[in-house]
């Protein structure tokens, strides 16, 4: 492979080879001599006492070694960490095992540890509990309203916090308007459904105090600090290892309870210990994402202009906090002009404690919320003023020459040109065109609906003053001794092919192949301490620690060559797996020749250590703020009410991008899991707050045939704030998508007056709007 | 039965990617257990053991199989392909060089079920329409690709294999 340019193309995955063969390791292939497994006993109600435990048939029974309950950690595990939290709020308290009182269905009660998984799970159908069930709140209005059976007595309500963000004078808009545009949208609990669940295996050494973890995780550093905290560990002797982890999507960025409980459940017993999350289990107790009410008022011009903003949210926390559960809302609130100038903005959150499984992050986490709100709201303005929702955008887009620009909520955008994107979306999809045939299609009484969503999205995770945890990234880049090039990311990835782009970064630097690098990460005992993999962090952050590193070890090596080549090491070019003066490649060094220079050191250069090798940390001195346009355009049978693609075009613009073929995938993944809010997915719980789409027969997933063939393309506004003008792309696709898919649903029957269809939008919603509006049949 | 009670256990010989084996096994042992726990074949994975997600799909005397949904003992001498037996004399098979030059994967936990299910749609109809193909991947769930590019994986494999 030429090694001269590999920035930018399409570079096939060096992760693909071991997972194409089955031949990768997830937690739950891992085998340990003695290994024991874990299931747990998790309640069957949303709201309950528990009377008593009864474990001991269970403990009776051969192989089980141990049972567990709150009883038994009393005193021992502390609760569990919340690292987002808001001023003034009511914060709860919970552990691995609850006793006394139990709040959402699938909080675990109990834990067995057998000899084998099947005896582990026959155990706990011998547990009994005695329960005296509460009346259950499970809707978040409700929830508010006074007499509502409380979560927390000592509360005296549900509500968990007010958070509050305004610029400008958004009542004085209000008053001032030409038209206040009114809107009550619900974005409805979702789950992230990675397709391997969670799972935890823990191995202690008890001879030296050694302790290993291993979780599929999005932080192993932050998992081991935690880890140690609540075992009152030194950090030093906790190892935390991400191995392969198959899909994280947020919600394994978070903390829970078990990967306390496991590793305590190691040290107790002296024995290798597993769990692995059951899918029920995925659905019940791993943390759901979205989850929020808005009420939208809008002050608009008559000419489409809008001039302010109030947003009421209503923010379904579930009934414990995990560790950002409350953060993830005021991400709402801080994006909630999008890519609009609207000089007065004012958001109200509440968090609301409802009788169900926490929320927290899942892709986006709370940026496709505030995009939804925004992107329905400038349809409803179109809608109202009769005006084209293209235009609309247009007229209120912050425009390219106002760049750096600070929105209304304190943010300060990096850089943009979101006509750009919108202007080459709509010419993809010949939009005159499409309206023209809507017109026609109108008078012969179909339904074609076109929708838009132009967004701007916050991303690389971020500067450490503004984020819950440190927002910079580690990375070492090592020159070995052979030459070959290793690199350590402090970067977790679990998808998206970071040991291949980090290499590229690495390998056109040094003027090598793709082969000659190697990308480590996601082991805590290999890498220095690192923050992970979320927040569209690990291109830009990652990736500029990466090429940070890279700098350092490359003027280092470039000495060595230089005091080889007798030439100055600022007139060395590294190409084709050498190195020589631009002005005499004849004379050069390979990196090999290199390597052996600094390691064996029998030469060394005028004041140079040993070795190569350079360690970088990138505090970042902004986020970055990626967008794009989004275009769906549908046909509705009139019959039934489903929804058939015609067009799903996508114009993302993620500043300078590093491997084509890994952001296709990653805005594909981003949109498929957006459009599976629109149209499929969706957490039921009934009023008594039982899950209702407790397995996949119920919670819908979007399969192949349900989803629309994606037109990708692009504009590139590099990012002035790394080195690398990246911006980030892993939830470009989800916040796009949602609100561009529901808009075109929408538009369908706007001639019609309708406003708003919430979601998901399944065809017995749809059939009930044609039958609502449409045209009235004889009966 | 009860884990913890005497289980008769019961003789089973299976050939999987070719090597035969003989093992005893519980009677409610599920295949993909057996696979991943007794035989140490762990390519095959459980994304939600109720035959959905089809990431334990593997060929079962030449159809695809959600292991998940099948006792260990049902197999008894049968045959079975997994994703570790695709490769032969360390070249891999098209479905799976598919996968790779089209990036039809991300975290790589569905891939095993995804390529043996589009194993089997080539198998069925080497030439296969886009649609075709879309619903021969019913049975299969991806949270990570949106599918496009499996879709692609296996139109490329279909083309190497028809040439």
């Amino acid at each position: 492979m030429a090694s001269t340019k590999l920035i930018g193309e399409r570079i096939k995955r060096k992760e693909d080879p071991r997972l194409i063969t089955g031949t990768s390791q997830y937690v739950d292939d891992i085998k340990l001599p003695n290994m024991h497994y874990v299931a747990f006993l998790r309640s069957i109600y949303a709201h309950a006492k528990i009377n008593r435990i009864d474990v001991e048939e269970a403990r009776k029974l051969p192989g089980v070694v141990a049972v567990l309950t709150a009883e038994d950690i009393k005193g021992v595990l502390k609760p569990m960490p919340c690292a987002g939290g808001v001023p003034d709020m009511h914060m709860t308290e919970h552990y691995p095992l609850s006793g006394g009182k139990v709040r959402f269905v699938g909080e675990a009660i109990a834990a067995v540890v057998a000899t084998d998984r099947y005896v582990a799970r026959d155990a706990v159908d011998l547990i009994n509990v005695d329960y005296d069930p509460l009346p259950a709140v499970v809707d978040m209005e409700k929830a508010l309203e006074k007499g509502a059976p409380l979560l927390y007595e000592e509360f005296g309500e549900n509500r968990a916090f007010t958070w509050k963000i305004a610029g400008g004078d958004v009542d004085k808009a209000l008053q001032e308007a030409d038209r206040v545009v009114k809107l009550r949208l619900v974005n409805h609990r979702v789950a992230p459904i990675p397709l391997e669940t969670r799972a935890v295996l823990a191995e202690y050494r008890a001879s030296d105090g050694q302790l290993t973890v291993w979780s599929s995780t999005q932080i192993p550093h932050g998992l081991r600090t935690l880890v140690a905290v609540q075992l009152g560990l030194p950090e030093n002797k906790v190892r935390a290892i991400a191995p392969e982890v198959g899909g994280g999507f947020g919600c394994k960025v978070d903390f829970y309870g078990e990967e306390v409980l496991i590793p305590y459940l190691a040290m107790k017993l002296k024995c290798p210990v597993k769990w692995v999350e059951g899918r029920r289990e995925n659905l019940q107790a791993t943390d759901h994402g979205r989850d929020q009410i808005n009420y939208i008022e809008a002050a608009v011009k008559n000419d489409g202009t809008v001039t302010g903003l109030k947003v009421k949210v209503l923010s379904d926390m579930g009934a414990y906090l995990q560790l950002l559960t409350p953060a993830i809302p005021t991400l709402t609130g801080l994006m909630m002009t999008g890519p609009y100038k609207i000089p007065n903005a004012a958001m109200e959150v509440l968090g609301v404690y409802t009788n169900k499984m926490s929320t927290d992050a899942y892709r986006g986490a709370g940026r496709p919320e505030a995009t939804y709100l925004l992107e329905r709201t400038m349809d409803a303005v179109a809608a109202e003023l009769k005006l084209d929702p293209a235009e609309v955008r247009r007229k209120n887009f912050v425009k390219p020459e106002e760049f750096p620009y600070k929105t209304a909520t304190g943010l300060v955008y990096d850089s943009g040109n979101y006509q750009a994107a919108l202007q080459k979306a709509l010419d993809i999809v010949e939009y005159k065109k499409l309206r023209d045939e809507q017109k026609k299609l109108q008078e012969q009484g179909k339904y074609m609906g076109i929708g838009l969503s132009s967004y701007v999205e916050i991303c690389a995770f971020g500067p450490s003053a503004a984020t819950a945890t440190g927002g910079w990234e580690s990375a070492t880049v090592r020159i070995e001794p052979t030459g070959k090039v290793t690199v350590l990311t402090g970067s977790s990835p679990h998808g998206q092919g970071q040991e291949t782009t980090f290499a590229q970064i690495v390998a056109e630097g040094l003027g090598l192949t793709m082969d000659d690098v190697t990308v480590q990460h996601g082991d805590t005992a290999v890498v220095q301490y690192g923050i992970g993999t979320f927040g569209s962090r690990a291109t830009a952050v990652g990736g500029t620690a990466v090429y940070m590193a890279l700098q350092k070890v490359k003027e280092k090596a470039a000495k060595f060559a230089g005091h080889m080549l007798k030439v100055d090491p600022k007139t060395l070019v590294f190409e084709d797996g050498k190195v020589f003066a631009k002005e005499n490649p004849a004379k050069s060094v390979t990196m090999l020749d290199v390597g052996q220079a600094a390691y064996l050191a029998k030469d060394l250069p005028p004041d140079t250590e040993p070795g190569l090798i350079a360690t970088a940390f990138y505090e970042p001195s902004n986020f970055t703020y990626p967008f794009g346009t989004h275009v769906v355009v549908v046909d509705i049978d009139p019959e039934t009410g489903e929804i058939k693609f015609r067009r799903y075009v996508a114009v993302d613009d993620c500043g300078n991008i590093i491997n084509m073929l890994t952001v296709h995938g990653q805005v594909h993944g981003g949109i498929a899991q957006g459009l599976g809010q629109a149209l499929y997915e969706e957490v039921v719980y009934d009023e008594n707050g039982q899950l209702v789409t407790g397995s996949f027969m119920d919670y819908c997933v979007p399969k192949a045939h349900q989803l629309p063939k994606f037109e990708l393309d692009y504009t590139v506004t590099p990012t002035n704030v790394n080195p690398l003008g990246a911006k980030g792309v892993g939830e470009a696709g989800t916040i796009g998508s949602t609100p561009a898919m529901v808009n075109a649903v929408v538009d369908a029957f706007a001639h019609l007056g309708v406003r708003n269809i919430d979601m998901p939008l399944k065809p017995e919603k749809i059939w009930k709007v044609i039958q609502e509006y449409g045209p009235k049949r004889p009966s | 039965m009860l884990g913890g009670e005497v289980i008769m256990k019961q003789r089973i010989n299976v050939k999987i990617n070719g090597v035969s084996y003989q093992h005893e096994v519980e009677p409610r042992l599920l295949l993909v257990h057996y696979l991943r726990d007794v035989v140490g074949l762990t390519g095959t994975h459980i994304g939600c053991e109720t035959s959905i997600c089809g990431a334990c799909t593997v060929i079962l005397n030449g159809a695809a199989v959600k292991s998940c949904t099948i006792l260990a003992v049902q197999v008894n001498n049968g045959e079975i392909l997994t994703v570790e037996g695709l490769a032969s004399n360390g070249h891999l098979h098209p479905v799976q060089e598919g996968f790779w030059e089209k990036h039809g994967l991300q975290c790589g936990f569905c891939t095993p079920g995804m390529i043996m299910a589009g194993y089997q749609i080539l198998q069925r109809n080497p030439n296969p329409t886009e649609e075709q193909i879309r619903e021969g991947l019913e049975g299969n769930l991806c949270r990570c690709t949106g599918y496009q590019h499996i879709v692609e994986a296996i139109q490329y494999a279909a083309q190497k294999m028809g040439k």
